[in-house]
């Protein structure tokens, strides 16, 4: 951006006035209530928070929590990986019917994202009465939660990956293979790691939004203690039962999980800009 | 022609382009597919009488009401924001940059509680709003506060790359010519973010609409007061009325698929316009 010259610079008082609003409104909706979180947390000594977090229902919610991200986040990335080699390597018809498609997620309320599932896998559902002959359960269990969540999670890592593919062009592969490279060693070798950055970035906004879904996993969750709960699950629970300093404590760790990916965020953003300045 | 050449000399067309396809029909389409086959199944009537309650439609007037309301408030401080964030250089502008994706990165049941804590008449601001007689927490403007909260990313990301992109140019020349900073803003600038500020609103209704987490906690949940659609849902299924959830649920996604298509037209429009 050119220096402002003087005429379109607002005048000091503008400035103030605007920055102290932006300030203001940012400071009330997200760092109050973020603050807040950990204040209450900590409330009633370090003691109690310790217990809360290390307390036998809440570990087996945060082992299940991390279990569910561990199974749909990869799925997830490697989709990502195949639907931007696709969409961006190769024309053909219909590409952005695809690309509309793979966004439609998004725009599912997470209510209704874990409802198709038991529409699909409940006892009343398409497959119940087979699933229930073979004595698979999937809805009220963990594989139900598993499919919610990659439905939820589905376009983070492609709708990273495609602007950024389409962009580069496909001049490094075909280099690549001109000079005798197999096609997974030209995947390996060129196109990996220049996209490992975006890569690495729609992994993590996926995996926040995995561990943290709550919505989705509410449907389909049994919310069986020690056994189908998730940690937001589990924070709910002990919120409803009033018991405020304990469900602030979970609440504490999905927080700092929630920081940590912002953190992880801007540096990768800033990694980037270094990148695309370089090129 | 070059599209045949390209097909043969890259590897991987067919394996991606099929794993891509059957994935997303598995996960995605069929699943989805299936709520309007079962809506379907009810028949028209059953539709309409599953529809065409009380409790129904007053959760609708809210969600959608709230949802447009939260949408316009963060149109206001989205623009807000955004124009700070990208004309304005002060200390701690950086950090409060990042910080504007919190609402994405933070859980919404935290957000829900978090939420609900800060504005119960106990609370930190729900005590200073008591002695006034303004209640928040467990009414219509405790919802409003949770959608306003994760909606705001939408506008403010829509409308950051657009600011920031705008010819410095035009707006000198408006000065030039004798208009007031107002006049310019009004008349030069504005015009230029409309598409975005109408795209990043549309967002922030379109997640409103569907939004839970960060919202059922802080909203009372009343039938036919506090009670959202997405709710509404959850307790038909919770009392075995798989037909008024579907039911429901097939009109909320025909909302969303609207949405989505407006948006798209929307994005399109205005990357022609900023190209042009």
């Amino acid at each position: 951006m050119s220096a402002p010259s003087r005429s379109t610079q607002d005048p000091a008082w503008t400035r103030v006035l605007l920055i102290s609003g932006a300030v203001g409104f940012l400071v009330l909706f997200l760092f109050v209530p973020l603050t807040l979180v950990f204040a209450e947390a900590f409330r009633k000594g370090i003691k109690v928070y310790a217990d809360a977090v290390t307390e036998a229902n809440a570990l087996s919610a945060i082992v299940l929590t991390v279990t569910v991200a561990l199974i749909s986040v990869p799925l997830n990335a490697v989709f990502g990986i195949a639907a931007s080699w696709a969409i961006a390597k190769f024309s053909f018809k219909g590409k952005s019917l695809l690309l509309s498609l793979i966004d439609l997620p998004f725009a599912v309320s997470p209510v209704v994202s874990g409802l198709v599932w038991i529409l699909l896998c409940g006892t009343r559902g398409l497959f119940g009465p087979w699933l229930q002959e073979h004595n698979i359960q999937i809805v009220f269990a963990v594989p139900g939660m598993v499919l919610a969540t990659v439905f939820v999670t589905f376009p983070f890592v492609a709708r990273e990956l495609i602007p950024l593919m389409q962009a580069q062009g496909n001049d490094q592969e075909y280099a690549a293979l001109s000079l005798g490279a197999s096609g997974w060693q030209t995947f390996r070798r060129v196109t990996l790691p220049n996209i490992k950055w975006a890569l690495f970035y729609g992994i993590i906004l996926c995996n926040a939004r995995a561990m943290g879904e709550f919505g989705a996993v509410s449907v389909v969750s049994g919310h069986i203690r020690g056994e189908t709960n998730t940690l937001p699950l589990h924070v709910e629970v002990l919120y409803n039962e009033y018991n405020s300093a304990a469900a602030f404590a979970c609440a504490s760790i999905l927080s700092l999980l929630g920081l940590l990916t912002l953190g992880l965020k801007t540096f990768i953003e800033w990694r980037l800009r270094l990148h695309r300045q370089k090129h | 022609m070059q599209a045949n050449k390209r097909r043969r000399i890259l590897p991987g067309f067919g394996l991606s382009l099929g794993f891509t396809v059957a994935y997303l029909g598995l996960v995605v389409l069929f699943p989805l597919l299936l709520v309007f086959v079962k809506a379907s199944g009810l028949g028209w009537r059953g539709f309409y009488e599953a529809l065409a309650t009380d409790r129904v439609w007053a959760a609708c007037r809210l969600t959608f009401g709230l949802s447009l309301l939260a949408g316009l408030l963060n149109g206001v401080f989205g623009l807000l924001i955004a124009w700070v964030l990208a004309r304005y250089q002060f200390p701690g502008r950086r950090f409060l940059d990042a910080s504007v994706d919190l609402p994405f990165a933070m859980p919404t049941a935290v957000a829900g509680i978090a939420l609900t804590t800060l504005y119960a008449p106990n609370g930190w601001i729900g005590s200073l709003l008591k002695p006034y007689g303004i209640k928040v927490a467990f009414a219509p403007a405790g919802i409003l506060i949770a959608l306003v909260f994760i909606g705001l990313p939408f506008v403010v990301r829509t409308l950051q790359p657009v600011l920031e992109d705008l010819e410095v140019a035009q707006e000198e020349a408006a000065a030039s010519l004798g208009a007031s900073r107002w006049k310019t803003f009004q008349r030069v600038v504005l015009p230029q973010l409309v598409p975005a500020l109408i795209t990043g609103t549309t967002l922030a209704f379109a997640r409103a609409v569907g939004e839970y987490g960060s919202v059922v906690f802080i909203a009372g949940n009343m039938p036919g007061k506090t009670e959202i659609l997405p709710l509404l849902i959850i307790t038909k299924l919770e009392q075995y009325d798989y037909p008024g959830a579907t039911a429901l649920a097939s009109m909320m996604l025909v909302v969303s698929f609207g949405l989505l298509l407006l948006i798209n037209y929307l994005q399109r429009k205005t990357l022609v316009r900023n190209q042009a």
